[in-house]
């Protein structure tokens, strides 16, 4: 009897195939193991529980009346607050650039002080594939994280309001989620450039948290500043005042934590129809509505390109900076 | 019969205005320990980053395995193994887990890559510290897995940059004759860098001296005592000191 024998790609090797495979498994794991991620984590717990809370008293606390004529119900369980809290979507909006930069800021110099780099790279690997593990791999735990969160919101939303969402608004959460996780890969590239640029961990994260407080904080501070100093003190129409409101909001976007907080609103805000100032003429004859997933889709697409161009270019510096530099032990 | 295994041709690397390695000429040949010996800073390393395609040379050429580590560095790292001057490992990781990983970044399946790391770590001493962290290791244990580590891949070559600094006189010995098993044993060609005379000494068939990036002396010990010293059997540190002499009364002129 000849006895066959199949081998079957098991789950493991396919994920295990190559060295590639054995990095981005490795990085993960890791990242996994670390104290670090178990203090995210239950940061990110912490964020659910309590702007859960604040959405369901806000709920509570509004009369019958008003709360049947409210729309989407569901979706404003990301949008809503009772003010003792933020709402979920500016929570996450905070803490997705902290973990960005918490997955990201020792990615190469502590391989690099740890003496493991030189050995790593003297083995028969493409030198991007370091980088591209650092990427991937802390993208896969944001993606996991950020998913499991809006599952675990939605669920307990579910239970608690007892109205199952529709179609639309499955759809919101869904690009919600993407959106947070492609803004949080923007601060994930940041951070790994750091970590290319400064040999001591300690700076490479301070560097990448200073950007990160000073777009949170004083970037729309200057903003502000230099509207004041630029508005025009006389006489102004009404074109003139929305075309210069419209100036100083392009300027704001120069931010990404502003691109983020704009998407965000749009997306979880089906009645916003707009993110600049209009006129009364451009309003005119509008019926307050709210807009289908498409159009909304269709308005943050500015802002999704813009997040996602500075990822882009935060990546290219990395790997440009990475891919030609002189590799020596510590 | 003599194989030359690595050669280099008129290999130079510029940083700005400092010319770390100048025109250097060199061939080693297979199964023989080739000791690069020099002072701190006299272009070692440089020389093997430029070995393994780790930094471009400015001008000049390098063949290893009868191939250009500047164009082909991937074949290069395939078939020569590199343990960096103070290797580093994944502290949170065991010593096999270090092993394991760099087997599975050089291809090796799982079923070869368990007996191989086993063995490798029987080989140098390491057993029973095969399952604990590597951060408790101490600096003699880490050299001695780093020196199974690069052995994982099984090379034809391996080059090995300050591998004895900071290792016991114990550690040392045991080192020294790992390095000679593995010639006889596998035929392996070692290159060996180091500052150290006597260790060069003890275990290098063909020695070439560094000073600031140009390779002053190179042949077997009997030949350097012959070239430089006028008579046989001279100790390597006669000839070094003989050549560094040489080298201020030139630079006096």
């Amino acid at each position: 009897m000849n006895t066959i024998k199949i081998s079957l790609p098991s789950s493991r090797s396919a994920l295990g195939a190559g060295p590639f495979g054995a990095m981005i498994q490795k990085e993960m794991a890791d990242h996994l193991r670390s104290w670090r991620f178990l203090l995210l984590l239950g940061l990110l717990v912490l964020t659910c529980l309590g702007s859960m809370y604040a959405a369901l008293s806000s709920f509570s606390s509004l009369p019958p009346s008003e709360l049947a004529k409210m729309e989407f119900f569901f979706l404003k369980l990301f949008s809503i607050s009772d003010g003792s809290l933020p709402s979920y979507a500016i929570f996450i909006g905070f803490l997705g650039p902290l973990l960005g930069i918490a997955l990201g800021f020792d990615a190469i110099n502590s391989e690099h002080n740890n003496g493991t780099l030189s050995r790593l790279l003297s083995q028969p690997i493409y030198r991007d594939y370091v980088l591209h593990a650092k990427f991937l791999a802390a993208l896969a735990i944001s993606t996991i994280l950020i998913f499991s969160l809006t599952i675990v919101v939605s669920g307990w939303g579910l239970l608690a309001l007892g109205i199952p969402p529709s179609a639309d608004e499955v759809l919101r959460i869904l690009m919600f989620t993407l959106l947070t996780i492609a803004y949080i890969s923007l601060w994930i590239n940041l951070a790994i450039l750091f970590s290319i640029v400064f040999r001591q961990t300690s700076a490479s994260a301070l560097g990448s948290l200073s950007v990160w407080l000073f777009f949170s904080v004083f970037f729309n501070m200057l903003i502000d500043v230099v509207a004041k100093h630029l508005a025009p003190k006389q006489f102004l129409s009404e074109a003139q005042a929305v075309a210069f409101q419209n100036f100083v909001l392009n300027l704001l976007r120069f931010n990404p934590i502003h691109l983020f907080n704009e998407a965000t609103n749009i997306i979880l805000m089906p009645s916003v129809r707009s993110t600049g100032a209009l006129t009364m003429e451009q309003i005119s004859g509008t019926l307050p509505g709210a807009l289908p997933v498409g159009q909304s889709l269709l308005m943050i697409g500015p802002q999704l390109t813009g997040l996602f161009a500075s990822t882009i270019v935060l990546f290219a510096l990395g790997y440009f900076l990475f891919m030609r530099r002189e590799v020596r032990s510590r | 019969m003599q194989n030359t295994v690595i050669e280099l041709k008129e290999l130079t690397r510029r940083y700005g205005d400092f010319t770390a390695v100048r025109s250097l000429n060199l061939s080693v040949h297979k199964g023989e320990i080739f000791g690069l010996l020099g002072p701190n800073g006299a272009g070692k390393s440089t020389t093997i980053l430029m070995m393994l395609g780790l930094t471009e040379p400015s001008s000049g050429k390098a063949l290893v395995a009868g191939l250009d580590p500047a164009r082909n560095p991937l074949e290069v790292k395939r078939r020569v193994g590199y343990l960096p001057e103070d290797v580093g490992f994944y502290d949170n990781r065991t010593g096999l887990e270090n092993l394991l990983y760099t087997g599975r970044l050089n291809g090796i399946p799982e079923k070869e890559a368990q007996p191989r790391a086993h063995n490798l770590l029987k080989k140098v001493g390491l057993s029973d510290a095969a399952h604990k962290k590597t951060s408790t290791y101490s600096r003699g244990m880490r050299q001695r897995l780093g020196l199974a580590d690069v052995l994982m891949k099984q090379p034809e070559i391996i080059i090995l940059d300050e591998p004895t600094s900071g290792i016991d006189p114990q550690g040392l010995r045991f080192f020294l004759d790992l390095l000679r098993t593995l010639r006889k044993e596998e035929g392996l060609t070692i290159l060996f860098s180091s500052h150290h005379l006597q260790q060069v000494e003890q275990v290098c068939d063909r020695v070439g001296l560094f000073v600031q990036g140009q390779l002053r002396a190179c042949g077997s010990l009997q030949e350097l005592s012959e070239q430089w010293l006028k008579r046989p059997n001279g100790a390597l540190e006669e000839v070094y000191n003989c050549i560094l002499a040489h080298q201020l009364e030139t630079e006096k002129l």
